[in-house]
């Protein structure tokens, strides 16, 4: 069935929150950073990390544009059918130079609907001669959206894609809440699809993992236990399989951000991630190992640095085609208020928790 | 500005503070109510709907808004949460209910 959008991109409504600058300026107002919540920077450097530095680029992530099939009212991308940006083939052949330099074990395609880039399937291919491992973070209903898409199981399986959904509850209201009418049933059937050709099943070498955040201004409990609770509700229902849930918290930008503003709940979810802040997970925060590429070719610290303009502290070297290896691993991580979603309770990064 | 009312969902943050009219028992209150919610023969999310269930029956505000949200937390949904109410309203009507055996007793010993 076709998806309801539940909204548009806040590019496309013009809201205030499209710009970056007016994010920041939520996040780090005066009475908020003062007062009531400390700064982010100044916790970490109690903690003694000054200056905080990457331990080593490993994950080489590309977002490799904002259109999408989805406008899921979370997205800190702010991706959407209304987004026409698109990472262009003579940035992916930058990125494939510094990928064949063999720093990087791991690239990590994401969007958007990464598969909706014209030049992904080429990439793809481009990274599996290189030997890389590559992640792609499909949004599932991409697969079931038009013909052209339906072979993506068999595209991933023959690569060795290991392949990272979105799946919020294993319910539909939940999931439509979130990402649009129609999206639950249309991942179900893309499930059994990437399951036909092996995903998830034990033992294929194809891995399939799913990412839950919460449905709304709560922190996401125990990702074991979590997964053990998808895993037999899955199975009961659907009779599909999985590899690993990540949980992931939801960071306080962008269209989230906006949710957390409309309903009130920004004081109080803020709040909640600073009681939160879990010192220990501080060193194993992903931007410690990750270089997260913008579909423009500009360098970041993270994907959420990314969609606030925050861009990699390398003066020399922010953008794809000034890459720099020492540079980028001698770089000062920007850090701001919203850091403090992948630091409360276990952690979150693309991974789900990181402790 | 909110309406002044005896029950304020903010005062359910200082919950910690009752240390300071009686350290030791609270500290080992809370200690108990810790281990109690640990992840056990029963799971954190079987625990959190039990304690939504129990809230509503005991009809604690503050108790209703804490497990309300861990049970979101812990992955239970809408659907799973009013069930547990529902458990705990049919034991509470049940519990009404099964008492007039003892008023249909009393009633019969006392007519013709």
């Amino acid at each position: 069935m076709a998806i309801k959008q539940r909204t548009k991109s806040l590019k496309a409504r013009n809201s205030e929150l499209a710009d970056t600058f007016v994010q920041l300026n939520v996040l780090n107002g005066k009475d908020r950073v003062d007062e009531k919540f400390p700064s982010f920077n100044k916790k970490v450097a109690d903690l003694g990390f000054v200056p905080f530095q990457p331990t080593k680029m490993e994950i080489f992530q590309m977002n490799v544009g904002k259109m999408c099939n989805q406008t899921c009212a979370h997205c800190h991308v702010d991706a959407g059918p209304d987004r026409k940006e698109i990472m262009t083939k003579e940035t992916m052949e930058q990125c494939l130079e510094v990928l064949a330099k063999g720093d990087f074990h791991t690239v990590d395609l994401t969007g958007g609907a990464p598969e909706m880039n014209p030049h992904f399937r080429w990439f793809v291919e481009e990274c599996s001669k290189l030997g890389l491992q590559i992640i792609d973070r499909c949004n599932l209903t991409i697969i079931v959206a038009n013909k052209k898409y339906h072979d993506l199981p068999e595209f991933f399986a023959k690569h060795k894609v290991q392949v990272v959904s979105s799946l919020p509850y294993f319910s539909a209201s939940r999931t439509d809440k979130q990402r649009g009418d129609g999206v639950f049933e249309d991942s179900i059937k893309a499930l059994k699809m990437l399951n036909a050709v092996g995903y998830g099943v034990a033992n294929s070498g194809l891995e399939l993992n799913l990412v839950y955040n919460p449905t709304g201004a709560f922190l996401p409990g125990n990702q074991a236990s979590l997964e053990q609770e998808f895993k037999r509700q899955l199975q009961r229902k659907y009779d599909i399989v999985f590899n690993q849930l990540y949980a992931i918290t939801n960071l306080p930008i962008s269209r989230f951000l906006e949710y957390l503003l409309d309903s009130g709940n920004y004081e109080d979810y803020m709040e909640k991630l600073v009681n939160a802040f879990n010192p220990a997970t501080v060193q194993s925060v992903m931007c410690r190992n990750t270089i997260s590429v913008g579909w423009d070719g500009f360098l970041y610290d993270c994907d959420f640095n990314q969609m606030l303009d925050l861009k990699v502290a390398a003066p020399k070297s922010q953008h794809i085609s000034d890459f720099d290896a020492k540079a980028l691993n001698d770089r000062t991580i920007i850090l701001n208020q919203h850091c403090y979603g992948c630091t409360a309770g276990a952690g979150s990064s693309c991974g789900g928790e990181v402790v | 500005m909110s309406e002044k009312t005896y029950f304020n969902p903010e005062d359910l943050k200082k919950f910690g503070n009752i240390s300071e009219f009686q350290p030791e028992m609270a500290k080992k209150f809370f200690a108990w109510y810790g281990e109690v919610f640990k992840e056990g023969a029963l799971t954190e999310r079987e625990k959190a709907l039990i304690a939504l269930a129990v809230a509503h029956s005991e009809q604690c505000p503050y108790c209703i808004d804490a497990y309300s949200t861990a049970c979101l937390e812990k992955g239970a949904d809408e659907e799973q949460m009013m069930e547990a109410v529902h458990v705990a309203a049919a034991i509470k009507s049940g519990a009404a209910l099964v008492n007039s055996t003892q008023m249909m007793n009393h009633v019969k010993k006392l007519t013709m």
